[in-house]
């Protein structure tokens, strides 16, 4: 009933909204419309100022006013750089915005009809042409170059002994894998051998594997050469960490991988946004499907080297969190695998997996 | 440098005779439905593309209702909406997917590509060179109806029960590929990739016909230095359009044997749903590589028929020559050419190899060259100009505001270290939506009103146009402004809310502001509605030459019938903008005016074509390369 009625009172609005203007119309008509006419085109013409001066002034006074609340801490040495650039760009993009900005509403306005007079018929002026071709042509070239040159450093290959960590996305959850404290070294994997379980694909053939673990957060130091291996199990998706200013998707098949250093701990960062509660976050930056905008995952930079390695040691490895998976181990390698995941000779599983250990006496 | 060409045109006439009668005759459905007629078939594709705009709007508005007021409960909506509505009066998740990817699709291709090109190549290119009509009629209008065909599928994609297209308008597999990885990739991708390849088909049609009409059908004396610069961007883009829409009717086939037949082109290593595919060895990268072949050069499709459209009105209403001829056709050239090698700048991040990173940024930024060229021309024109604010004239002038706006940011993105924090954020959101979004859409509607007296042979109204305008031109920037601030702040687009993250915490107020311009701007657009209806029938009748205009479609009667011109087609002698010529009694002479009947406005070298002119009557083309 109620929104019949509203519907109701829609229709008549309407309708009065078109007698009104069917009215002015006709009254129009019968006055006459040619001084009308310039009259509108004067109104067009300071419309045109005034819609400069306010757009600008409300564009200046929002970017100065509310320069933090848009403005992202930058906590990576690369991410110091691209700001820079950013920075710059920005201010060389606004002076010539701005300029041109001015001068098209300005013209528009200084150049309305007027009666009587006439357009001058300029149809072209090669040194203006010229003029207006090559600066911005040099202005460019500078800004690639300075960005070609961070480009070229961003994506080079990571150092040898860089910190290795793999991210995995999957609907709709990150997980990251740690080489194990022993190695150093990621195990194979192969995503034929994933299973409810073995979430990783975790090839165990290859002793690289048996110390790796899986974190739920991602734990990186401070200070030290990181290089992100990434992949995806399903669908594209790709990570995001905003603060490292740090973008690569993540590809199923494919591995993709970023270096980079952080440079403030979450410690650091407490004390610099002075929110206490302040934690790095990670988020998914290509469409993956309905949980798209859900997959967080939390970030923890630790103030030292020392004190993520500290970290790290303490992880349990995913054979020792798994140890039914020994039986994919192959004979020879389950001592040496019990070893590195610290799995303790005398568990269950240990003693169901070794094959010498069957009843002698 | 006035090289004189001389052309013989013997046969001239030979088809200027043929029957424009025929149009007397036939029935309704010859007439209004299956028309060969280029003026009805552009109306068609015009009245279709804002059907779709009002469609593509409403998707946007429902999306900003989430993100502007996310608390807020909408089950005043389930009538429209039903089972998309969550039981809280939430839109879900998956669907408020659909609605991106939808209103993307149907803004890019069926407003901005078959609205803008399919209307205005249409109605303009014979009108504009001298034509009766399209070289091939009947490709017209299969162009036309094949891209009927696609808009019923993409139509009725909106209303099955597991949702229409998700992933994005850019359909990267394999969440695309997988029905499994959301309810849109099952029926709904299928309609999406079949209404697609019957877009294609439509725009190939119609694009070759472009190109034909162009080369072969120009009137007598219509060489191409004398081509009005609407044409120019109709016939590029119609070749840029001809050349990569075949690659996205590639990729789209092999995305089509990927999901139908077992084939792994995308696939590669996906273990999804409890089980791991057999696919082994295809690549998604390559998906995006084959989709932004198109996808850049379309961008291009959709901004160049605006920017010719808007040469033409700022030209006219100036009441001054276009600044720079020559400077317009040669970086529309430029962009053309350009607009084939940069498509990898959207692919920075994805694992692409950096080297090729490297390569097109470099690309990338050249292009920006071009097209600064073309915003300094367009204020050039303005200088020391007698303007007519007439709504073409503010619609094109918003049009130059955006493309300024929006193509500055580009310099950003197109930078790759910067782009490695910008990409897939807001700040892209409010690039691509100024600088193609909305300086497109103001050129498409900037057309509407600066040709609508041809078109339906009555006036808009004009206050209803400045109202429109401003409400417009205020509201856009509103809507799209924020986003720059948004997305700097590294906020993700594509999301259905933000508040799991505390870095994204923020900005529920620009958010907001961000939703309610665009409720308004959608509103404005309703009073457009109007006086475009309410003219048809009732609007102030127009003059044969309402603007005062140049070229040639002004010659023709108030509603011209097919065939165009009643008796022959006119004759060109000089270039379209041969406005407020010192010495010349009105502010324009059009250019089927021979330099004989205006000796009094001759420049010294026009003066020696009148001889020219003279000699042999009409059989004689003057081609003059002066402009």
């Amino acid at each position: 009933m109620m929104s019949l009625i509203i519907s109701l009172g829609v229709v008549l609005v309407l309708a009065i909204l078109y007698m009104i203007f069917r009215i002015g119309n006709l009254v129009g008509l019968v006055k006459g419309k040619k001084d009308e006419s310039t009259s509108w085109n004067d109104i067009n013409a300071y419309l045109m100022m005034i819609f400069m001066i306010a757009g600008l002034g409300a564009f200046f006074w929002y970017s100065f006013a509310h320069f933090d609340s848009y403005k992202l801490p930058v906590a990576s040495e690369h991410g110091v750089i691209t700001d820079n650039l950013f920075w710059v760009t920005m201010w060389v993009t606004v002076i010539a915005f701005v300029i041109i900005f001015i001068v098209m509403f300005w013209f528009a306005y200084a150049y309305r009809y007027q009666e009587g007079r006439r357009a001058s018929y300029i149809a072209d002026n090669h040194k203006l042409e010229i003029i207006w071709t090559v600066i911005p042509a040099i202005v460019l070239a500078l800004l690639i170059f300075s960005g070609l040159k961070a480009w070229n450093d961003i994506t080079a290959p990571a150092s040898k002994d860089a910190v290795v960590i793999e991210l995995i996305g999957q609907q709709f959850l990150w997980t990251a894998r740690y080489p194990g404290v022993k190695d150093k070294q990621l195990g194979n994997h192969n995503y034929k051998m994933i299973d409810a379980s073995n979430e990783f694909g975790l090839d165990l053939s290859d002793k690289n594997s048996f110390d790796d673990f899986k974190s739920l957060e991602l734990h990186l130091p401070k200070g030290k050469e990181i290089q992100l291996k990434i992949r995806a199990k399903d669908v594209l998706h790709s990570v995001f960490l905003p603060h490292f200013r740090l973008k690569m998707d993540a590809v199923p098949g494919m591995q993709t991988t970023f270096k980079f250093v952080a440079t403030k701990s979450t410690a650091d960062m407490r004390e610099e946004t002075g929110n206490p509660n302040f934690n790095y976050e990670m988020a998914c930056t290509e469409v993956c499907g309905k949980g798209h905008f859900s997959m967080k995952f939390p970030v923890f930079v630790h103030d030292t080297v020392e004190d993520y390695e500290k970290w790290m040691a303490s992880q349990e490895a995913w054979l020792k969190q798994n140890p039914d998976y020994l039986q994919r181990v192959p004979v020879e390698l389950r001592e040496a695998a019990m070893i590195k995941a610290g799995i303790p000779a005398d568990s269950k599983e240990a003693i169901a997996a070794s094959p010498v250990t069957v009843t002698l006496n | 440098m006035a090289t004189v060409d001389l052309q013989t045109l013997t046969e001239a006439h030979s088809h200027t005779e043929h029957e424009h009668e025929e149009h007397h005759h036939g029935n309704f459905w010859t007439n209004y439905v299956f028309s060969e007629d280029h003026k009805v078939i552009a109306k068609q594709f015009l009245i279709t593309g804002m059907a779709w705009a009002l469609i593509g709007g409403v998707l946007s508005v429902l999306f900003r209702l989430q993100l502007g007021f996310p608390e807020s409960n909408l089950s005043w909506l389930k009538p429209l909406l039903g089972g998309w509505l969550t039981p809280e009066g939430k839109i879900d998740p998956e669907f408020y997917l659909a609605l991106v990817t939808m209103h993307g699709t149907i803004m890019v291709f069926f407003v901005l590509t078959a609205g803008l090109s399919g209307t205005f190549s249409n109605f303009l290119i014979p009108l504009q060179i001298g034509a009766r009509d399209m070289a091939s009629g009947f490709m017209n209008m299969l162009s036309y109806w094949f891209f009927f065909l696609s808009s019923v599928v993409m139509f009725t994609s909106l209303f099955i029960s597991t949702g229409p297209a998700s992933g994005g308008w850019v359909i990267y597999p394999p969440l695309s590929a997988l029905p499994q990885a959301m309810q849109g990739s099952g029926l709904g991708m299928t309609l999406w990739l079949v209404a697609m390849a019957l877009f294609i088909v439509s725009s190939l049609l119609g694009g070759i016909n472009y190109i034909t009409t162009v080369i072969n059908l120009r009137t007598k004396g219509m060489s191409f230095t004398k081509l009005p610069l609407t044409i120019w961007a109709f016939f590029f883009t119609a070749i840029i359009g001809v050349l990569s829409f075949p690659v996205l009717f590639a990729a789209a086939l092999l995305l089509i044997f990927d999901r139908s037949f077992g084939t792994s082109f995308y696939l590669s290593d996906i273990y999804i749903g409890g089980e791991a595919l057999p696919n082994q060895g295809g690549s998604p990268i390559l998906f995006q590589h084959l989709f932004w072949f198109l996808g850049h050069p379309e961008v291009y499709i959709v901004l160049l028929p605006a920017l010719g459209i808007t040469s033409e009105i700022i030209a006219t209403n100036s009441r001054k020559p276009i600044f720079g001829y020559k400077a317009m056709v040669g970086s529309m050239l430029f962009i053309a050419i350009l607009s084939f090698v940069v498509w990898a700048h959207h692919m920075f991040v994805t694992g692409m190899n950096p080297f090729l990173g490297s390569i097109f940024t470099l690309l990338t930024l050249i292009i920006a060259v071009p097209s600064a060229v073309k915003i300094f021309n367009y204020v050039t024109t303005l200088w020391k100009g007698n303007i007519l604010f007439t709504t073409a004239m503010l619609f094109s002038i918003g049009l130059v505001s955006f493309f300024l706006t929006g193509g500055i940011t580009g310099i950003f993105l197109g930078n790759s270290a910067i782009d490695i924090q910008l990409h897939d954020t807001y700040f892209v959101v409010a690039h691509f939506h100024l600088v193609m979004g909305s300086a497109s859409f103001f050129g498409m509607v900037a057309g509407v009103y600066h040709w609508f007296p041809k078109m339906f042979g009555r006036m808009l109204d004009e206050r209803l146009g400045y109202l429109h305008f401003w409400l417009t031109i205020v509201g856009v920037y509103l809507v799209f402004f924020p986003m720059h601030y948004i997305g700097i702040a590294g906020f993700p687009r594509r999301y259905y809310s933000w508040t799991n993250f505390e870095t994204f915490s923020g900005f529920a107020d620009l958010n907001m502001l961000v939703s309610i311009a665009a409720i308004i701007t959608l509103f404005a657009q309703f009073i457009f509605l109007f006086n475009f209806i309410y003219s048809i029938f009732r609007g102030k009748v127009a003059s044969a030459n309402p603007w005062n205009s140049n070229t040639l479609e002004w010659t023709t009667p108030r509603s011209p019938g097919h065939g165009n011109w009643p008796g022959e087609l006119p004759t060109v002698y000089r270039w379209p903008y041969d406005y407020s010529k010192p010495g010349a009694k009105e502010d324009f002479i059009p250019q089927h005016i021979p330099y004989s009947e205006t000796p009094e406005s001759n420049l010294r070298h026009e003066n020696e074509l009148v001889k020219l002119e003279m000699n042999n009557g009409s059989a004689i083309v003057v081609e003059d390369k002066k402009h």
